[in-house]
């Protein structure tokens, strides 16, 4: 749904492009130089507005991704989930002043204590890559929920999958 | 030899389904045991003259452990020795035969004399007399249990005890202690946030637990007199799975303060923490054998969960489940030959149960989605999270699996369920 609409508005951004015709040149007489005693300071130009979009906040960054999935019983980061990991990792060296929070989950199948050392272990794991990737240690907190916050409750494989997942939280 | 037992118990499901409801709490009992010993019951005299029948404590008690097969009374109705009359009993096919009456005390308390004879020797095994405050009625039922279920097995009753488990209901979460019948409920903590793996301390006066309150897992210490608690385990990371040394002196945890989970002692006060385990792969859910030299643990070190045990002295690691699947949970037998886990294999969650010196597995339930058991101070029960009718249950099965009962809270999930010890 939201790459439908972002979609949306590159077309219409694309449109308006179109439509504007150059402006033909006008042809004014030269007004006459104004007679000046002395150069008057001329103002310095207004600073243009410097328009800084937070690459965390623009929907289609890679970083709008905040979650890495996981196949059952494993705590390895799956190669699909390297550049996601690798973008945050950047933007948390640009950004020292940011910090993240990583939140391991595990699907409900194991034993809870188990979950909850799985989770960590996901979490971790996710966070040597962020390292590896140029964050500083410091900017990461590492956390389990286990399999204690489900996104979904059916016990099916389309339910787990959801749920064997490190989200990471700025 | 698991197929013999799983076919067993397949058998035994249709023979008998006991189910006893009450208001809040319905519990059904599934099987019955090898030898059930024939008693009688009469209901006591005076027992319809309290809120809350004796008699019903007793009979449900005896019934759930399944060693126990009530005779009809069928019109007879003594309670008094002299009124007893041997042959009327030998006829209903009772070997035993308990009686009594019970009474409301000047000072407020109730009464219960009882007495149980020996139909088939016609004896006279001794009477009793238990009192509590009124409203502790129950309790009184419970402790008669104790004494029949002794006299006659031979074992500890274990039906004054007590069980912890935490009851979810959405995102909010009870810390429950209740009977080990699963009445008289009381909540130790309500929070919005997850609470797990409670433990009980040897004496059954703390309870150790995991709560996410603060916003990651933390170990505390409370006090089930006091209420008052404290923290045992706040480190970065995860701080869980706590269990108490027989003594009381410890308590391993899991803590990922140095990385992967890892298993540490500690004493109840959070002091002289000291690592225990050094695999760097997943070390959790410690439980200390009865003698308490060992520690029975879950590790993912070989490439799958599976059971370990560590000596305390020495260190000495020893893995003890292995072929298909993977196992969690482990827990002693209070008498130390075997231990209890979950076992997991094709999608389903078992509990199984696996002696020492033979290294054999025998499943003890066939549903799929059992889970976390742990031993009655006696052995002769298992308790351990269930899930029926779309709900979490705490169950029970009888230790050579043979008697099944489904305890179904009044709502919500109950889990994480955990017996508690003999109080004296």
């Amino acid at each position: 749904m939201k790459k439908l609409v972002i979609g949306v508005v590159l077309v219409n951004l694309l449109a308006a492009c179109a439509s504007e015709k150059p402006k033909e040149p006008e042809v004014v007489a030269p007004a006459p130089a104004p007679v000046m005693a002395a150069p008057e300071p001329v103002p310095a130009p207004a600073p243009e507005p410097v328009v800084e979009v937070d690459p965390l906040n623009d929907p289609s960054n890679i970083l709008a991704k905040r979650s890495v999935y996981f196949p059952f019983d494993v705590s390895a980061v799956q190669e699909a989930d390297k550049p996601l990991i690798e973008a945050h990792a950047k933007y948390l060296s640009e950004h020292a002043d940011r910090k993240v929070r990583l939140e391991g989950n595990a699907d409900e199948r194991g034993s809870n204590e188990y979950n909850l050392a799985l989770g960590q272990r996901r979490a971790e794991s996710v966070k040597k890559m962020m390292v590896l990737g140029g964050a500083m240690p410091g900017q990461i907190e590492t956390i389990s929920y286990g399999e204690e916050k489900p996104l979904c409750t059916d016990h099916n494989e389309a339910c787990w999958s959801q749920n064997r997942r490190t989200d990471i939280k700025y | 030899m698991v197929l013999r037992v799983l076919r067993g118990m397949l058998g035994l499901l249709v023979l008998v389904q006991a189910s006893i409801a009450y208001a809040g709490l319905s519990i059904e009992i599934i099987g019955a045991g090898e030898h059930q010993i024939p008693i009688a019951m009469v209901p006591f005299g005076g027992d319809a003259s309290l809120g809350q029948s004796i008699y019903e404590v007793v009979v449900g008690d005896l019934q759930r452990s399944g060693l126990f097969r009530m005779v009809d009374p069928a019109g007879k109705l003594p309670h008094e020795l002299a009124e007893v009359s041997y042959p009327d009993w030998q006829l209903r096919g009772a070997d035993a035969l308990a009686i009594g009456s019970v009474s409301k005390q000047a000072n407020g308390r109730i009464e219960a004399r009882f007495r149980l004879l020996d139909v088939v020797k016609q004896a006279d095994l001794g009477g009793q007399v238990v009192s509590a405050r009124d409203g502790q009625v129950r309790a009184i039922g419970h402790r008669i249990a104790d004494i029949i279920y002794e006299k006659l097995t031979g074992d500890k009753g274990v039906f004054s005890t007590r069980i912890a488990y935490v009851n979810r209901q959405g995102q909010h979460f009870d810390l429950v202690v209740a009977d080990s019948d699963g009445y008289n409920e009381q909540i130790v903590l309500a929070s919005n946030k997850p609470i797990i793996s409670p433990a009980w301390s040897p004496d059954g006066s703390h309870l150790a637990y995991v709560s996410f309150e603060t916003g990651h897992a933390v170990v505390y210490v409370q006090s089930l007199y006091t209420n008052q608690r404290k923290v045992l385990a706040d480190f970065r990371g995860s701080n869980s799975s706590p269990a108490w040394s027989p003594d009381g002196k410890q308590l391993a945890v899991v803590l990922t303060r140095d990385g992967s989970s890892q298993i540490y002692l500690v004493r109840p006060d959070g002091k002289g923490i000291r690592r225990i385990t050094f695999s760097g792969a997943i070390d959790t859910e410690p439980y200390f054998s009865p003698d308490g030299e060992y520690l029975l643990f879950t590790s993912d070190r070989g490439g799958s969960a599976q059971i370990y045990r560590l000596q305390l002295k020495g260190g000495l690691e020893q893995r003890l489940t292995f072929g298909e699947g993977n196992n969690y949970s482990p827990r002693y037998d209070p008498n130390g030959k075997d231990f209890v886990f979950t076992h997991f294999e094709n999608g389903k969650f078992q509990i199984a149960v696996q002696d020492f010196q033979t290294g054999q597995m025998q499943l003890l339930t066939g549903g799929g989605w059992e889970k976390k058991p742990s031993f009655a101070p006696n052995g002769k029960l298992i308790l351990f999270a269930s899930e029926a009718r779309g709900r979490g249950i705490l169950a029970t099965v009888s230790s050579d699996g043979r008697v099944q009962q489904h305890m179904f809270t009044q709502s919500g999930d109950a889990r994480e369920p955990v017996w508690g010890p003999h109080l004296f």
